[in-house]
């Protein structure tokens, strides 16, 4: 192991301790605080501060033993907690993130930044710690500051005894080379099993297991203070008139362990390790080949017969059930719950609600609906824009939200969820809703080709248009950054797309749809002809024979499916993607119930063949968009089966219809206008339109 | 499976020749240029796509990858496409896509000096000449040299979504 090694182990778990620590600031309640949360932020920064000053990372280490020095006090109940210092933390969390980063990168953090930073805490430290309070707990740091000038240590010098257990030879001499850097190395003893150190230090006891653990295990480490033996080097006479306070330190000090433990386990509950995401996809392929390969041995295995076979037969059970789980396990790698996305927005809320001082409530909803890695890390930017965007223009203003007879509280909601083979992600507001006068006013500036006539839907899509943005929206929360047009080509580049339903003084819902790319699903196989087919087991709502007294037909060969006193269209699967040999009679086909983008219909197949989880593989790598068919899939038998679109198909089916009519028809179009086919299709065609525009 | 990359020979030591996998459809012979070529394997297991032009025969799954299969000789109108066990899918990398082409069989690698490509006649109703990269002329055979990369990513192939299409 090299330096680098553990400076790779330091940056993610400094990256973890400062999401924990947001979460505790975040969750912090500055009237009464939780003294666990606060110990435990405390922890963090001390953790970080630890890490930093073994690998030389002077502004981190600097700026987090300011911060450490103000939790400590807070923690003793020495600095009365209030929003702004709350504020302050979590703006000294970002800069501790801006540092570890720009570490990370091998470049020096920004220095105006950091002392700001610095500056930012200790004038809460000055101003907000009382006088009375202050000698007892900063004298003695102030008479070794003499000494020390560059750390503004906040505990006495004190000497402690570090064991360390069953450490390799070459771990053990780095670890005393970073023991004498934090304090002098008083004596020395080393045996085959452990070894002792005597330190003479103003570090804490956690501050020195936190250096450590970034080289060993807390079990190989136990520190303990020594009583009798005062180190040679320190001035006595600076301590003595001082040793009342330097008595409560150490009392303390004796108080960390029954908290240690808590972190140690924290850790392990956090293990996780970082692994490229082609690596997963090279495994998820592979496991496919397996699975593929592992159904052909099975095929030739199950024409053998006789006894003395019977240890392969048992052997091919067991590798069928092994593949199984295993492609399972692997599957599931890629997928994470959304809220993964929805945590990083408490934070973005509380900032934004305060800065546009605004009161809002946000809520989230489906955190466990799963979604593929690379989509949640892709949605991330788009939704904040949105978040914002709702936060800024959506939300009124508390007194405007009185006068409008609303809560004084907004309610932004976060939603997730699984529907008709998408998922779903909602930005719910209850808010002004948009202007619609505004908007177009806007448009026709813009010189966009718009008119009064233009429905809600065609007039709230205007504002993805690119450069579009109303003057009266510029502010410096959501004026800057992407606009809607990259928040609607970053989610078309992912294959959605983005509605908005907007009601005058009632709120903007802004609705993504992203299509399952890349996701597992859980399908139903169908069959047709000799073709096999996936319908999303979501969109599957039931299935039935249809008798002749339930099947009516309209204006003609239109086909109705009476379902307990609904009727239903049939959309036969044979007829709309052309499938030869299929099952041409109704009554002895299968329906099967589904529904797509809110609409039902009934959709004849020729036999059901079962259910199966399958991963969904891109059709539009190689090929193309295929109307009808949303992706495509690998069957046991290494067969391509391409899995149905619901919504799409229904309008490949009026599609088709409206052809074969239009052919049919072609005079006589007069005669059939006042049909009702015609109206149902002119509206089709209307929606198709729509959509179309859409993605 | 043949990995032809390997197979440059020893002709490869002139740098203005260039390599061409020839193929033939019926009585004809094309040549493309062996760099698109990612291997070849017999014709099997293909998924039809419904509403795609006839020559799109469908899709099939190249060790995990869905890959679009195109029959060449129904392209270039050809009689007589039938599908045994003789049928080859030469498997070609165009842009950032995997495609399988299917065609009658292979015959052989080929390099072909500068002087041996003659510029293409001006005439294809079914093969436009954009999609030749010229003639080659080997004794008494005729090659006709396609452009596998402008002819399958071409609008007409539809084998690849136009931005003009409006999805």
């Amino acid at each position: 192991m090299d330096i680098q090694d553990f400076s790779d182990t330091f940056f993610e778990e400094a990256e973890e301790l400062l999401a924990d620590m947001e979460g505790h600031l975040l969750a912090l309640d500055p009237a009464v605080p939780d003294i666990e949360q606060l110990n435990a932020i405390f922890r963090a920064a001390h953790s970080i501060k630890g890490g930093a000053g073994t690998f030389g990372f002077e502004a981190l280490q600097r700026t987090t033993h300011i911060f450490e020095n103000l939790l400590d006090h807070a923690r003793r109940g020495e600095l009365n907690l209030r929003g702004e210092i709350i504020d302050a933390f979590l703006a000294t969390k970002d800069e501790l993130s801006d540092q570890l980063a720009a570490y990370r990168n091998g470049t020096t953090p920004d220095q105006a930044a950091f002392e700001q930073a610095c500056h930012v805490l200790n004038s809460i430290a000055d101003q907000e710690i009382g006088d009375g309070q202050k000698t007892s707990g900063t004298s003695v740091p102030e008479g070794s500051a003499a000494t020390q000038p560059s750390s503004q240590a906040s505990q006495a010098m004190q000497s402690l005894m570090v064991t360390l257990k069953n450490v390799s030879e070459q771990d053990r001499s780095l670890l005393i080379e970073e023991l004498g850097q934090l304090g002098d190395i008083v004596e020395q003893h080393s045996d085959a099993g452990q070894c002792r150190v005597i330190l003479a230090t103003t570090e804490g006891a956690d501050a020195i297991e936190a250096v450590m653990c970034f080289i060993v295990e807390p079990e190989q480490v136990s520190i303990a203070p020594v009583a009798s033996t005062t180190p040679p080097s320190v001035d006595k006479a600076s301590i003595a008139g001082k040793a009342p306070a330097t008595d409560t330190l150490s009392a303390k000090k004796a108080s960390p362990p029954p908290v240690r433990p808590a972190k140690a386990k924290s850790t392990q509950e956090n293990g996780s390790i970082r692994v490229a995401v082609d690596k997963v996809d090279q495994i998820i392929n592979l496991v496919g080949e397996l699975i593929i390969t592992q159904s052909m041995l099975d095929q030739t295995v199950s024409e053998l017969q006789g006894s003395e076979h019977a240890a392969l037969l048992s052997g091919m059970s067991l590798l069928q059930r092994n593949a199984r789980d295993l492609q399972e396990a692997v599957m599931s790698i890629r997928m994470v719950p959304m809220d993964y996305v929805f945590s990083r927005f408490p934070r973005l809320v509380r900032d934004l609600a305060g800065k546009l001082g605004k009161q809002i409530e946000l809520v989230t909803e489906g955190e466990s609906t799963e979604l593929d890695k690379s989509l949640t890390e892709r949605i991330i930017d788009p939704l904040t824009h949105l978040v914002r965007n709702s936060l800024d223009h959506g939300i009124e203003l508390p007194d405007t939200r009185v006068a409008a007879g609303k809560p004084t509280t907004g309610r932004l909601t976060l939603s997730a969820q699984h529907q008709g083979g998408n998922i779903l992600i909602e930005v719910i507001d209850d808010g002004a809703g948009l202007n619609r006068e505004r908007i177009l006013a806007k448009a026709n500036e813009n010189g966009l080709n718009v008119s009064d006539a233009m429905s809600d839907e065609e007039v709230w899509q205007l504002i993805f248009a690119p450069g579009f943005s109303t003057a009266a929206e510029i502010s410096d929360v959501s004026g800057r950054g992407v606009g809607m047009d990259v928040v609607k080509r970053n989610i078309q580049a992912m294959g959605g797309h983005v509605e908005i339903l907007s009601r005058p003084g009632q709120g903007t819902t802004t609705r993504i749809v992203l299509p399952l790319t890349l996701a597992i699903l859980d399908g139903m196989s169908v069959k047709v002809g000799a073709e096999m087919f996936i319908l999303p087991l979501s969109t599957v709502i039931e299935s039935l024979q249809p008798t002749h007294q339930d099947l009516y037909t309209m204006a003609g060969d239109d086909l109705v499916l009476r379902v307990r006193e609904e009727y239903l269209p049939v959309v036969a699967l044979h007829e709309t993607l052309d499938v030869a040999n299929a099952c041409h009679q109704p009554t002895e086909s299968i329906a099967v119930i589904v529904q797509g983008e809110g609409r039902r219909y009934a959709l004849l197949v020729d036999d059901l063949v079962g259910q199966q989880q399958v991963v969904v593989k891109n059709l539009e790598t190689n090929y193309r968009r295929v109307p009808g068919i949303s992706a495509a899939t690998i069957l046991g038998d290494g067969s391509v089966a391409l899995i149905l679109d619901i919504a799409d198909l229904h309008r490949l089916h009026q599609r088709k219809r409206r052809d074969a009519c239009s052919v049919l028809t072609d005079g006589a179009q007069q005669l059939s206008s006042s049909g009702h086919p015609t109206t149902e299709s002119t509206s089709e065609i209307l929606t198709t339109t729509a959509e179309d525009m859409t993605p | 499976m043949t990995d032809l990359s390997q197979s440059s020979g020893p002709a490869a030591t002139d740098l203005n020749q260039s390599q061409f996998l020839i193929f033939s459809l019926g009585d004809e012979e094309y040549a493309i240029d062996i760099l698109k070529v990612q291997e070849i394997r017999g014709y099997e297991n293909v998924t039809r796509i419904a509403n795609a032009p006839a020559f799109i025969k469908g899709v099939t799954n190249l060790r995990g990858v869905i890959v679009p299969i195109v029959d060449l000789r129904l392209r270039f109108a050809l009689e007589n496409a039938e599908y045994n066990s003789q049928t080859v899918v030469i498997v070609v990398n165009v842009g950032q896509r995997v495609i399988g082409i299917v065609v009658d069989s292979v015959s052989d690698v080929m390099a072909l000096l500068p002087e041996q490509i003659k510029p293409a006649p001006e005439f294809g109703a079914t093969l436009s000449a954009d999609y030749l990269s010229g003639l080659g002329s080997v004794g008494d055979r005729m090659l006709v040299l396609v452009d596998i990369e402008r002819l399958l990513t071409s609008e007409e192939m539809a084998l690849v979504e136009q931005v003009s299409d409006g999805h």
